[in-house]
């Protein structure tokens, strides 16, 4: 089992393997390279492009470290793998496209309701349906958010380059362990298979984290507990002896369903709520270019956060004073800091893939006499330096 | 007087005695189906803590979810084999059992029922078959015998049920065994059976449902069901010798395989040794 104590081994394994130092790889390499980094042992997936490399990465690289590559009759029994073998320690990952990220919706609910720390890396791609199945995209913002039925919390990440996607990765596993919840790698097709330089670390430089196990048999009985007020219940894996049983259904703190005592569903699911909201440390992250002086914002993600900074960049040559906010997790979206770069500037633009989804998220922490606009491109294409560029100096 | 059968049952020991009594109705096989698995749990001498008990949606899936004290995984509809999956790869070593019904394991996870059946992981099903989707009304299920009456085939059911265990020996399963509710004693050795082997075993469970099925079918008591099942079981050494239009509408019972295959998790293994071998990677 590989949760702890396997440390040395491990990183005697990664260094013999990954020689730190830099490469020439791909995005979806790098993201399956962070998660061997991360301490993932169990792949489980379903063949789909823009994909499909980080499935083949990690099935070859997986045996060599001892771990497991499964590869599923569809998107739906790879997530439900991923969540047994949750359960029984391991740190687990599946990478998907839109389509089978809608088919993965259901049992991503399940994990966030069990608490099942896993990580889903969803390379998007054009939609809607099978769209441009080749082309990437940034269209599933809100299909992370709000794809799975009732109400739940959900983390979602987004890395910018290949090198980031390698620290993003690895980021989130930290997430799902820290809080013992499923998060999301809202990655895409252009990065995905873009080529760029990307330095492998030594393992002892990757901050690694494992999830919190019972301390004793009490707490062992109470897998959907709060026992350290953190809101996040200690895991009593299973083969322990601990009997413990996972459900779906609304349950106590022992685990035991009740779906009848309203007191028992509020109390669970607030908790769950809760247990994402006190913990804001844990997982907030953006970046920030000349926001300092700025009187133009640029609010970008994803792939597109990078023509944005190269726009910024020739703007700000040009005299222009513009910055630029990148969220980097982006769910839950970090809008305090947006409200309050938007009380100093006087027009928000944003870039991204798709017809207006990260535009919602930042209307609802701008107020009006703020100008809003949205720089939308579809059809596969990122946009451009000079795209970005012509709409900051429209709004100059 | 529920109280007093828990301090008299001699499975009690087995099962989570604050989640009894069962949600199962009168008359249900439900209850058939758990003492068989204790039973063949305590003649085998299995310790629970060696157990994992995966189970789905449905009256089925509640058989031995939440009652039998194990580590006990309820997931979502359809999905239990594919979870268990997951849990039997991270834990060898220990039993893993997946007990649901046919609406749960052979229609909506009919997918998964094959696809594991065919890796041969070494995983027990106890597949319960009632004909019917017990839970949500009494539905027409793809196990509802042609012509039979259901909320939703009110008049008649025109489909043709699915053969589950013949699917699931064509599909390669190391073990498969089918048996009734009424032959409770060769039901209990079969999971026996099913628990040892190495390898995907099903053992299909055909089981009354008074409530949903049998009212609506001239069979309103649990005797009436059972008696319908003894009265047309064929012991698969006789179905041999049938033609399928004397088969029809019988229940074919009995063990349909037992053999070995090489088994997933194990081969699984295996790999990890030999690519670690490969690239010189044991440990110095």
């Amino acid at each position: 089992m590989i949760i702890r104590g396997d440390e040395p081994e491990q990183i005697r394994l990664l260094r013999k393997l990954y020689k730190k130092g830099n490469y020439f790889m791909q995005g979806n390499e790098a993201v399956a390279y962070g998660a061997l980094f991360a301490g993932c042992r169990f792949y489980a997936g379903y063949p789909i492009t823009p994909s499909s490399e980080i499935a083949e990465t990690m099935a070859k690289e997986l045996p060599k470290l001892g771990g497991y590559y499964l590869q599923m009759e569809d998107e739906i029994a790879s997530i439900a793998a991923m969540v047994g073998a949750s359960w029984t320690g391991f740190k687990v990952m599946t990478a998907t496209a839109g389509p089978g990220f809608s088919l993965m919706q259901e049992n991503l609910g399940y994990a966030v309701m069990t608490e099942t720390p896993l990580v889903l890396v969803d390379v998007q791609r054009s939609g809607p349906s099978t769209g441009q199945a080749t082309k990437g995209a940034q269209g599933d913002f809100f299909q992370a958010r709000w794809g799975t039925h009732g109400d739940h919390p959900i983390i979602a990440v987004s890395p910018t380059s290949v090198e980031d996607s390698f620290w993003e990765t690895v980021r989130a596993f930290n997430i799902a362990e820290k809080l013992r919840t499923p998060v999301v790698v809202l990655f895409d097709g252009i990065i995905a298979h873009a080529r760029e330089r990307i330095r492998i670390p030594d393992p002892e430089e990757v901050e690694v984290t494992y999830r919190k196990l019972p301390a004793n048999e009490e707490e062992a009985k109470l897998p959907f507990g709060d026992p350290h007020g953190d809101g996040v219940p200690p895991m009593p894996l299973f083969g322990h002896g601990y009997f413990t049983h996972v459900t779906g259904s609304t349950h106590k703190e022992n685990g035991l369903r009740d779906v009848y005592t309203p007191e028992v569903h509020d109390r669970l699911v607030r908790r769950i709520h809760r247990k994402i909201e006190q913990n804001k440390h844990v997982y907030e992250k953006y970046e920030e270019y000349f926001t300092d002086d700025a009187e133009i914002l640029v609010v970008s993600w994803g792939v597109t956060a990078r023509p944005s900074l190269g726009a910024v960049l020739k703007a700000r040559e040009e005299g222009i004073k513009v910055g630029l906010f990148v969220p980097k997790t982006v769910h839950p979206f970090p809008g305090e800091r947006v409200r309050e770069l938007s009380k100093k500037v006087r027009a928000i633009l944003v870039p991204e893939m798709n017809l207006g989804q990260l535009i919602l998220e930042v209307q609802r922490f701008v107020n009006d006499d703020v100008l809003l606009k949205g720089v939308n491109k579809i059809g596969g294409v990122p946009l451009t330096v000079e795209e970005i560029l012509r709409e900051i100096r429209g709004v100059a | 007087m529920a109280k007093e059968i828990y301090s008299t049952y001699p499975m009690v020991k087995y099962l989570r005695k604050e989640a009894l009594p069962t949600a199962l109705c009168p008359g249900c096989g439900g209850g058939t189906v758990l003492n068989a698995f204790a039973n063949a749990v305590d003649q085998l001498k299995i310790d629970p803590r060696d157990l994992v008990v995966v189970s789905g949606i449905g009256c089925s899936a509640w058989i031995a979810s939440p009652y039998f004290l194990a580590d006990t995984l309820h997931t979502t509809h359809g999905r239990a084999i594919a979870f268990a999956t997951g849990v039997k790869v991270g834990l060898p070593d220990k039993k893993v059992v997946v007990i649901s019904g046919d609406g749960d394991l052979a229609s909506i996870g009919g997918n998964h029922l094959i696809h594991a059946a065919r890796r041969n992981i070494d995983i027990t099903v106890i597949l319960v078959n009632n004909f019917i989707y017990g839970m949500t009304g009494g539905q027409v299920a793809p196990t509802t015998p042609f012509g039979a009456r259901t909320t939703t085939s009110p008049y008649r059911n025109i489909e043709h049920p699915l053969q589950i265990s013949e699917t699931v020996a064509a599909a390669g399963a190391s073990y498969v065994a089918r048996w009734t509710t009424a032959h409770v004693y060769q039901l209990i050795e079969s999971i026996k059976k099913a628990l040892t082997v190495k390898g995907f075993s099903l053992v299909e469970v055909i089981s009354q449902c008074p409530v949903q099925f049998g009212r609506r079918n001239r069979m309103k008591e649990p005797a009436e069901m059972l008696r319908w099942f003894l009265k047309d079981s064929v012991p698969i050494s006789k179905a041999r010798n049938m033609s399928p239009e004397e088969l029809e509408g019988k229940f074919v019972i009995g063990e349909l395989v037992n053999r070995e295959r090489p088994e997933f998790t194990e081969e699984l293994n295996k790999l990890i040794d030999e690519v670690q071998e490969h690239f010189g990677l044991r440990e110095e």
